[in-house]
């Protein structure tokens, strides 16, 4: 079931500023009808501030905010006509779960039968289907989590908004609520702005993800674009694991301790470095692939069920760290510390970003 | 082990070390509420000159009250003045609270300076201003004039009542509201207020006791067929003693117990 | 960096008109009741400001306040008031410490009950509370009575329409000021922070006087604030039980008035007392977060 109402939202030049603090800098975004995107940054980034100028409680000082082809940026938020999901979830306790879900219907002015009908097909939805009756407090976080949810898009809404909706609960139900929004978003169809601080929940549920730092956004690409090609420094230290090491520059390659990593790119920064995902190393010597040694002795090495993480330090005093899955370790004696160890990064592995790294 | 060796404080003092404290408090206790109740005995004496205990009981001075031109006049115009005050007073003072509360705008700190200083300017000098002006606006011994100047003592109160509960509400259930479809209004008449009601319920009726119970405005500005309660009260204080003061007092004591009770249940209330 | 927004970019104009819009439209709920403030509180105080430089003759003097120097009995009236201030404040402070202590120590359901002790006085006409203490300390008065029944004293001793009778009255009026503030910062001290002082080694009097006194400093302060500035400007209480015997500003005020109609004079008075509570509040506010006491600000 594809959403015909989904609407795309097209952001350009958006602009607030608090004192001489940038909350957003000029941002150009554009989020594709019926597209999942996640807005990733740290605390304080201007992601929040961007979700509320796009439901309209954050007035910006320039810039537009399209819905489709209709400017909404004066528009008061009740006209938006944009579901939102608080981070509190802001469920009114006063209310039933059916009344809070048919708020939005009440206001509206849809006919009592039909409403019923509706609050009933949002609670299917989330799951919680002759739960209508119960009040607020009577719910486990999960619950108020999904009817808050089944809130947002009781009234067909062109799009979605959610500021950390699932920051609230434990890590497993938090897991299993990731994929129930996805599940969810692909049943509806409508455009989503998902806002979240953390880069592992953006990588599980995004078309795409912009991530956003100083009020800038920094690069807007999905999910693999991200991991695997990280505009710069930023975005490698801030999604995934990382170990960022300076390479050398030399007649138009760039090496690292005198191997060829790369040829030299054509941007017009004068230093670069060397990204490392730690799971991209490997202990064993890969066959049939060109590759970057790495010798040194382990520093420290930590059991973490499913991996061991490794930290060593190389022969040239840099620190990298390593995730080996337990299964290709033979031997945790080799993993002691102070045992000398060769790692492998396989040419086809390496991330290039320019900058020093420092 | 007994009752008086089991530790009564954080730092394991116990209870009989503490009997000090127990009974010092008791007395205090007692000499604030002996003489808040030391009235309803001394009303019911039939007794000419104040005395205590009564020799003899009667209803004499209730009958004198309830008989009185002067006194029921005088009760009926603060009753009148006090529910006027409530009914001004409660909705401006949580508009003007949530005003404040929402709003960051410089002046919002100017307004809150204006708002407060009713409760920063010592009451006589209000009193005589509001006696002045009114004297030349034509205000004075007028019930209007009395819901003014009482609805100034009391917003300042409803504004403490009102700030403290939107303090421990969350204000995004005004957000979500408002991006479901309601506007401002909507939000807060369908979703703000019905949480903080009982804040609002208190507000009123300490809103309705600050009017009924105040004496020195009163003095001076209200006066005639308009003059309060309080005003004639004061002058049978200050001038003779008149017994029927116990039995005035005695309902006014059962009418502030009776809303104190109120307000208390409806605080446990809303805890639960 | 300070370029602001850029008048030319993309609805910066009809960005700025909402925002001032809406800023008002919220503001403007405060209006009424600041309206009326402004009719009965500013206005008023306002005038007498005024009317305190003007001379019987109509024209412009600072007689009255020359006056307020120059003679003694206006002098002797604010060494009244204050005097009978600071007594009360102290009295308040001696009795509502333990008493507010106690309070906090207690068992929310056992302090809820004891609670209206204060509660109650507090919500009672303060004018029932000054009769029936005009009752109880009367030379035949129930107090007499019993501490000449104990042996206290022989003769019936003069409680009333003096000094005493005044300090007794405002003390028990005042004292629930003080309590609530004070019993409000005892509840919010972290009871593990007494543990962890016991815990340290602290006796139990040293734990009191080192961690838990100076924690309830702001309610202490903000408390005895709040009663010493009522007090400043109390007047039925002193009126009735000081039976003119204590003459504080605000009775002075009322007597010039009545007996005199002096306006330029009673305002002069009441500037005066205006000032000197609006420099009580201004020095501790500068000191202490008196705001935030009572309306949790800041």
């Amino acid at each position: 079931m594809q959403n015909d109402t989904a609407l795309p939202i097209q952001i350009s030049g958006l602009t607030k500023q608090y004192g001489d603090l940038y909350a957003l800098n000029r941002v150009d975004l554009t989020v594709k009808s019926g597209e999942f995107l996640t807005l990733l940054g740290p605390s304080g980034s201007g992601k929040t501030t961007l979700l509320m100028a796009i439901a309209g409680f954050n007035r910006p000082d320039c810039g537009s905010i399209r819905f489709g082809d209709t400017e909404m940026i004066l528009t008061p938020p009740h006209r938006r006509d944009v579901g939102m999901v608080f981070q509190s979830y802001a469920l009114f306790p006063h209310m039933t779960v059916a009344e809070n879900i048919g708020f939005p219907l009440k206001l509206r002015k849809v006919p009592p039968a039909v409403r019923t009908k509706k609050i009933e097909d949002a609670l299917e939805t989330v799951q919680l289907s002759g739960l209508g009756h119960r009040n607020i407090d009577q719910l486990s976080g999960g619950q108020r989590q999904r009817v808050a949810l089944a809130r947002a898009f009781v009234f067909a809404p062109r799009i979605l908004l959610m500021d950390e909706p699932l920051s609230a609960l434990d890590k497993k139900l938090r897991e299993r609520m990731q994929i129930e929004l996805k599940q969810l978003h692909r049943k509806l169809g409508v455009t989503t702005v998902y806002v979240t601080h953390d880069q592992r929940e953006a990588l599980t549920m995004s078309d795409r993800i912009a991530v956003i730092n100083h009020g800038e956004l920094i690069q807007v690409d999905n999910p693999e674009g991200i991991y695997n090609a990280p505009a710069n420094e930023f975005v490698a230290d801030f999604i995934g694991e990382s170990t960022i090491l300076p390479l050398q520059q030399s007649n138009g390659s760039l090496y690292y301790e005198s191997q060829v990593v790369c040829p030299t790119p054509e941007t017009n920064s004068s230093t670069y470095s060397l990204v490392i995902r730690p799971e991209r190393l490997s202990l064993q010597k890969p066959d049939n692939a060109d590759l970057l040694v790495f010798n040194g002795t382990v520093k420290e090495s930590v059991y973490q069920g499913e991996t061991v993480f490794v930290l060593i330090t190389l022969d040239d005093s840099n620190e990298i760290s390593v995730r080996y899955g337990t299964n290709a370790v033979s031997s945790t004696s080799q993993l002691e510390p102070d045992t000398r160890v060769d790692t492998f990064l396989r040419l086809s592995d390496v991330i290039v970003i320019p900058g020093t790294g420092q | 082990m007994n009752w008086l060796s089991k530790p009564a404080s954080d730092t394991q003092i116990t209870h009989s070390n503490r009997l000090w404290l127990y009974l010092l408090a008791a007395v205090i206790m007692l000499l604030l509420v002996i003489p808040t109740f030391i009235v309803v005995p001394m009303s019911f004496s039939d007794a000419q000159y104040l005395e205590f205990p009564p020799e003899k009981w009667s209803l004499r001075w209730y009958q004198e009250y309830f008989g009185s031109v002067k006194w029921m006049r005088a009760t009926s115009t603060s009753l009148k003045v006090g529910l006027l005050t409530m009914l001004v007073a409660t909705p401006l003072g949580t508009m003007a609270a949530y005003a404040l509360f929402v709003s960051g705008h410089r002046i919002a700190r100017a307004l809150f300076v204006v708002l407060i200083t009713p409760m920063i300017v010592p009451v006589i000098l209000i009193a005589i201003g509001a006696f002045y002006v009114y004297g030349r606006t034509g205000l004075n011994n007028s019930i209007i004039g009395l819901v003014l100047a009482h609805t100034a003592m009391a917003t300042p109160l409803v504004m403490i009542v009102i700030t403290a509960s939107l303090r421990s509400y969350d204000l995004n259930q005004e957000l979500v509201a408002r991006s479901l479809g309601a506007n401002r209004f909507t939000a807060f008449m369908s979703i703000t207020l019905p949480q903080i009601k009982f804040s609002v319920i208190t507000a009123a009726l300490l809103s309705f006791l600050t009017s009924f119970d105040e004496v020195i405005i009163s003095i001076f500005v209200s006066g005639g067929v308009n003059a309060t309660l309080t005003k004639h009260m004061f002058a049978a204080l200050r001038d003779y003693i008149d017994p029927t003061i116990a039995a005035i007092s005695t309902i006014m004591v059962f009418i502030s117990t009776l809303l104190l009770l109120i307000v208390q249940w409806i605080g446990s209330r809303q805890k639960s | 960096m300070t370029v602001v927004a850029d008048n030319t970019a993309t609805n910066a104009n009809a960005l700025i008109r909402q925002r001032r819009r809406e800023e008002w439209s919220v503001l403007s709920l405060a209006i009424p009741a600041a309206l009326i403030i402004a009719f009965v509180v500013l206005l008023p105080v306002g005038w007498l400001f005024y009317l305190s430089f003007i001379g019987d003759d109509g024209q412009g003097t600072l007689e009255h306040y020359r006056k307020m120097i120059e003679y003694k009995s206006y002098y002797r009236v604010f060494i009244t008031t204050f005097k009978v201030s600071i007594l009360t404040t102290l009295i308040c402070l001696a009795l509502g410490y333990p008493l507010a202590y106690f309070l906090a120590q207690l068992p929310p359901r056992w302090a809820g009950f004891f609670m209206l002790a204060v509660l109650l006085p507090f919500w009672t006409s303060l004018l029932v509370r000054t009769y029936a203490w005009l009752v109880l300390l009367q030379r035949k008065g129930l107090l007499n009575e019993f501490a000449i029944d104990i042996g206290l004293w022989e003769t019936p001793v003069k409680l009333v329409h003096n000094l005493t009778g005044t300090l007794i009255g405002m003390a028990h009026i005042m004292l629930p000021f003080l309590v609530l503030p004070l019993y409000n910062a005892m509840k919010k001290i972290d009871r593990d922070l007494m543990h962890a002082a016991a815990n340290l080694g602290a006796r139990p009097i040293n734990a009191f006087w080192q961690i838990y006194f100076p924690l309830t400093m702001p309610g202490l302060v903000a408390g005895s604030l709040i009663v010493f500035v009522l007090c400043l400007g109390f007047y039925v209480t002193p009126a009735v039980l000081g039976g003119g015997r204590v003459v504080m500003v605000s009775t002075q005020i009322t007597s010039i008035l009545e007996n005199q109609f002096n306006w330029g004079a009673a305002s002069s008075l009441g500037v005066v007392l205006l000032v000197a509570t609006i420099a009580v509040l201004f020095i501790a506010g500068r000191v202490f977060k008196l705001e935030s006491a009572l309306f949790g600000k800041g």
